[in-house]
């Protein structure tokens, strides 16, 4: 988080610097099966986010040592492309910061994926941020569900992710990257809509147990529409394959 | 995992089934804490934690460097943390792993969103500010690194003594001046088994475990938080956790500010 003392101010009239309501959702536009090689794949634009997700597999897994005789085991990578960003280069390979959100987008898939399914195999799952204004990892989720039913793997459910944050006592539902940069809580958290379980949970700043309560509606209210924008993502590769246009 | 583990997994869940713990705890109750500050002298704060078998030392080290370009007049905090092999047979010599750097960035979030440390404080003059690193030696590994390394940070940096600072350095033969300690942070990790939530896993129960969650706070609101594992919870569990995690701070604080002698 960056030095309050000059923070701008985020909210005018209940109105955020992008004409937002406290509620309201960065448009959002997802296109599957967008990468020939991939066996499944989504392309996703969330405000000026910019995300490119892909999976490979169920395939052996490889190392050998590394297989589960049970069940696959899911590898993912997060990553920001060194341009991606407002401002300087950044060296490309990951840092702690990428390391982590690779962990805990694994973990969330972990709980939806019917992994015995594919015993001995892995899923590889690849997360591209082309162009970042906040809400990354979130995105990041988003996208790759997508591209976890377009590659036909066996899931529970598609999960969601947006964060909620707070600016004072205002709470706001999925923040840009100003509003990341000076909030006073940033929330990001993935669903498993079928039931609103919490797949990934993270949080710092500081929150009453209200907020957290409110907070939380705010991201079940919104993800019925993120929901709504997957699902019409992947209709269309399967209305497109009915016509002889698809991938 | 080797074999005995795998059975104490399945011995673990059946207990359970009638809210036993292997260790015969209740459900939200914590294994024993020892904490003990000043363990290591050239550190300019130390702290080392036994919470049940697991036991790790913090030591946070004070050098003088460039403030950061886009916070110039603020210092540094920087939290690492090393998984020793000599703490488990299953750590490796190498890179850090994930759960490595996880461990050290949740630890690092907590300090931060609890404005523990006051980072404007740790400015000296333009173009020097105090670096605090913090390092966490996870010695001996029976379940939840996070609760234990916390409470180490915290308690190391209750514990830190400023050097004094002369010609652009510190002096190391003379610290004098207590860290100043805005506010501590406790944290609490819970572990889902089956549908049986409970406090402070050992190692045995986080095996067995679907779901973990870490809920940071100050006693009054929540700081940080992070689900980890392959399972989940429910926006009620959350926010039942979110209640017992406020209501074991006093405790936590206590043992925290006793052994740094506050």
């Amino acid at each position: 988080m960056a030095d309050k003392s000059n923070r701008p101010q985020l909210i005018v009239d209940g109105k955020r610097l992008d004409g937002r309501d406290l509620n309201q959702l960065r448009p959002l536009k997802i296109e599957a099966s967008v990468l020939k090689n991939a066996d499944g794949s989504a392309y996703l634009e969330w405000g000026n986010n910019k995300v490119l997700a892909a999976v490979y597999g169920p395939k052996e897994a490889m190392p050998k040592h590394v297989q589960d005789p049970v069940k696959a085991i899911i590898k993912c990578k997060y990553s920001m492309a060194p341009f991606s960003s407002m401002g300087e280069h950044s060296r490309s390979g990951p840092n702690r910061r990428a390391i982590e959100i690779s962990k805990v987008t694994r973990e969330a898939f972990e709980s939806v994926t019917m992994l015995h399914d594919y015993p001995a195999s892995e899923i590889d799952i690849f997360i591209e941020i082309l162009q970042s204004d906040g809400g990354t990892r979130a995105a990041g989720i988003t996208a790759a569900a997508v591209a976890m039913a377009s590659a036909g793997i066996h899931m529970k459910d598609l999960i969601y992710a947006v964060s909620f944050g707070k600016v004072g006592e205002d709470l706001i539902l999925d923040l840009n990257m100003i509003e990341d940069n000076y909030s006073d809580c940033d929330m990001p958290t993935a669903v498993s809509p079928r039931n609103n379980d919490l797949v990934l949970v993270q949080m710092d700043g500081s929150l009453t147990r209200e907020q957290l309560h409110k907070g939380l509606q705010m991201v079940l209210d919104a993800g019925k529409t993120i929901s709504q924008v997957q699902k019409e993502a992947l209709q269309r590769v399967y209305e497109g394959r009915e016509n002889g246009n698809g991938v | 995992m080797e074999g005995f583990d795998i059975v104490k997994v399945s011995y673990v869940k059946e207990l359970l089934l009638k809210n036993v713990r292997e260790d015969g705890r209740k459900l939200m109750e914590f294994r024993q804490i020892k904490l003990a500050t000043n363990i290591i002298d050239h550190a300019e704060g130390s702290a080392q934690i036994d919470l049940g078998a697991t036991r790790v030392l913090a030591a946070v080290k004070l050098q003088v460097e460039e403030p950061m370009e886009d916070t110039p007049t603020q210092g540094n905090l920087m939290v690492s943390s090393e998984l020793l092999p000599l703490a488990h047979a299953d750590f490796e010599p190498g890179p850090p792993s994930p759960l490595s750097i996880e461990l050290s960035r949740v630890v690092d979030r907590g300090i931060r969103a609890a404005e523990t440390i006051d980072l404007s404080g740790l400015f000296i003059e333009e173009g020097k500010a105090w670096t605090a690193f913090i390092d966490l030696y996870v010695l001996n590994y029976n379940g939840n690194l996070f609760d234990a390394s916390m409470m180490a940070a915290m308690a190391a940096l209750a514990s830190a003594k400023i050097p004094k600072y002369e010609n652009g350095e510190g002096v190391y033969t003379e610290r004098n001046e207590p860290l100043k300690i805005n506010r501590l942070a406790a944290s609490t990790t819970f572990a889902k088994v089956d549908k049986t939530i409970l406090l402070d896993p050992n190692m045995h129960e986080e095996n067995a475990a679907s779901a973990r969650v870490t809920i940071a706070n100050d006693g009054t609101v929540v700081r940080a938080m992070q689900k980890g594992l392959g399972g989940s919870f429910s926006p009620k569990e959350i926010e039942n956790l979110v209640d017992v995690s406020l209501s074991k701070y006093d405790e936590l604080k206590k043992v925290i500010e006793q052994a740094a002698g506050k």
